[in-house]
């Protein structure tokens, strides 16, 4: 089904490795790929550290990649120059986590949200104004809040502009970096049911970056579980959440806590911490914690292997089948 | 069917305000709790809904000279804990009660080894020397799984979670009736969070202590406790057992809150977010907090704050919707 989907951004043995001094390599993303349709919202999830931050923010080219492609329109926009890469910054947005740094303190809404047409020299002052007043009118800010300074919002209304700012210059791909994590429960359902209005709206692609499991599966058509910079699994949100095949995934689904009280009680609990992605060792990132391991596991490095109809996983268990 | 147990805490119409340069913060508005011996208790909320500043004043480490106490009774094994002098209130803290901060980052000292730090609880309280406290010491940290040779490193030498365990050794070094647990998972990732959680079940029921487990994150609630208390502006406005409360939630702003969490299981129905903004704790209405944001506001909610309805013999919501007869539920 989704052959027939247009891809819209192709992410190719993407790899950003990060020189730390003395101690070796930081292995941050390392090679991953996978495509993502147009219209639709693939998931990455994965606890802190993992390298999901650092694959959104190398898509956006805030950092250089150590190797790899990430092909949108034809044009491979790793290690582009600032000038080159100005016209597809329209087209490739990001919303960020913490809306309290992201904004600038000392400007208003209504400047935070011009400021990309003056950048990018779109209309003059009252085209600027009208499409402001868009983008307001979209996202649900009163105009009253248009003289007002970050810090005079919460967080919720903050978030809001962080959105609407990220869709001023009309792109077809944003990357959502944790957009509700530092939000409570009440003000989160809202910016997701926002996020999910513009993408039907705006016919928006995401990059749904988050830890938040159920979070994930709200929003999400596919998802990318990542473990130390290796994407382990990667299939449709509820193949992902009915049927985990890698350890790792389903470890990570069985210690999200529920409150649906008919539900078993039962927990799969892993061992001891993330190992660190500096000089990891050979073989699969995952061995060292995992209930399966085999000898292999610490040998090879398994690949990202299809296990069944747009699933794919990256675990021995299954590559020999 | 069970015998009555003593309350190992009593708290009544307990209010705290802020006093700060932007006026006086309404941060807790008479509440009312009873944790029972040996019983685990959520007291769940959003950020500024007053449970920090519950477990600051059970404590009494309010923030000195902004955080005062202005009405209310606490009473600890029945005995009135406002009473006692801060002397006798010292050899409480960490000996009979005691706590586990949310970020295990700032509440351990950085200077000193983590051998150190829990040895000090036991020459405090036990009056027991360096070399005896810190044998102790390694005890502990075997308890919560660390070995027991790591009592020579420092906070910044463990990875997130093994902190928290350091903090929760501390908190159980003497063996407390009374723990509180504020946020201790917020910081760290989900898997490491079922560890800590796990460990924290284990030894609640081992060592048979009270537990008030502090967070916004309902799921670790229904894993740890049986009881729990829905807090909102300052206000409890809904509590009894977990079950009762998550399954069938009354007081308009828990079944807010549950119909606006994401579900890890079932259909993928649109979110329903409860409406306007959280409260303001500096300009509180008058009345039942949440009525701004209730769909069910009524003309007497604006005016007084609802009395506890008792819906069952453990489960209350301090609602006008529901009439005071036991087991007369309103429903939706």
């Amino acid at each position: 089904m989704n052959n027939e989907k247009k891809i819209l951004l192709e992410i190719k043995n993407l790899k950003k490795y990060f020189p730390i001094k003395g101690k070796g390599t930081l292995y941050a993303v390392d090679d991953i790929s996978f495509n993502i349709h147009e219209g639709e919202t693939v998931g990455l999830v994965g606890e802190s550290g993992c390298g999901k931050s650092t694959v959104g923010n190398v898509i956006l080219g805030l950092l250089p990649a150590t190797g790899g492609k990430v092909i949108y329109d034809n044009i491979n926009l790793v290690n582009l120059s600032r000038k080159e890469r100005l016209p597809y910054c329209k087209k490739v947005q990001i919303v960020f986590q913490d809306p309290y740094s992201s904004l600038n303190p000392k400007k208003t809404i209504k400047q935070i949200l011009s400021e990309a047409f003056i950048i990018h020299k779109v209309g003059n002052k009252d085209e600027v104004d009208g499409k402001v007043r868009y983008l307001c009118d979209i996202t649900g800010i009163e105009e009253a809040l248009w003289v007002k300074y970050p810090h005079e919002l919460d967080g919720g209304k903050r978030q809001v502009v962080g959105i609407a700012r990220a869709l001023a210059l009309n792109p077809s791909f944003i990357v959502c970096d944790e957009p509700v994590s530092s939000l409570d429960v009440s003000i989160q359902a809202k910016i997701i049911n926002l996020l999910i209005d513009l993408r039907e709206k705006l016919n928006l692609t995401y990059l749904f970056i988050s830890h938040d499991l159920s979070v994930v599966r709200h929003i999400s058509n596919r998802v990318a579980v990542m473990y130390l910079g290796r994407i382990v699994e990667l299939a449709e949100t509820d193949d992902i959440f009915n049927s985990p095949k890698h350890p790792y995934t389903e470890a990570l689904l069985s210690a999200v806590l529920n409150i649906d009280m008919t539900q078993n009680k039962e927990h799969i609990v892993l061992e001891g911490d993330v190992p660190t992605p500096i000089n990891p060792k050979p073989g699969c990132r995952f061995a060292p914690r995992c209930r399966f391991a085999k000898d292999i596991c610490f040998k090879d490095m398994p690949e990202l292997k299809e296990a069944g109809e747009g699933h794919y996983v990256s675990c021995h268990l299954f590559s020999e089948k | 069917m069970d015998k009555p147990l003593k309350n190992v805490l009593e708290i009544k119409n307990l209010s705290v305000e802020y006093h700060t340069d932007f006026g006086v913060t309404h941060a807790i508005d008479k509440i009312n709790l009873k944790i029972k011996r040996g019983q685990a208790m959520g007291l769940v909320g959003e950020s500024g809904s007053g449970k920090t500043s519950t477990a600051l004043s059970i404590l009494r480490l309010l923030p000195r000279p902004a955080g005062i106490k202005t009405n209310g009774e606490i009473y600890f094994n029945e005995q009135l804990l406002d009473s006692i002098n801060e002397k006798k209130m010292q050899k409480l803290r960490g000996n009979r009660m005691s706590m586990i901060f949310q970020n295990p980052l700032t509440s351990l000292n950085p200077v000193f080894t983590v051998g150190e730090q829990i040895s000090v609880v036991f020459q405090n309280h036990y009056k027991m020397g360096k070399r005896e406290s810190l044998v102790r010491a390694g005890e502990m940290l075997e308890v919560v799984g660390i070995p027991r040779n790591r009592i020579l490193d420092y906070p910044h030498q463990f990875s997130g979670g093994m902190r928290q365990r350091v903090g929760i050794a501390m908190g159980l070094a003497c063996n407390p009736e009374l723990l509180i647990a504020d946020e201790p998972t917020t910081a760290l990732d989900v898997t490491i969070q079922l560890q800590i959680i796990e460990l924290i079940k284990e030894l609640q029921k081992k060592y048979e202590t009270s537990l008030l487990m502090i967070t916004h994150n309902l799921g670790i609630i229904s894993e740890l406790c049986s009881v729990v208390s829905v807090m909102y502006a300052g206000t409890i406005v809904e509590y009894g057992t977990v079950r009762e409360v998550f399954m069938n939630p009354q007081h308009p702003y828990t079944i807010g809150l549950l119909n606006s969490l994401p579900k890890i299981v079932g259909e993928r129905n649109k979110l329903t977010a409860i409406a306007g903004s959280a409260a303001n704790a500096n300009n509180l209405p008058e009345g039942c907090k949440f009525y701004p944001r209730c769909p069910h506001c009524m003309e007497q909610c604006k005016k007084d704050f609802p009395p506890f309805i008792h819906l069952s013999q453990s489960h209350s919501a301090a609602c006008y919707l529901y009439e005071d007869k036991s087991g007369g539920k309103i429903n939706e």
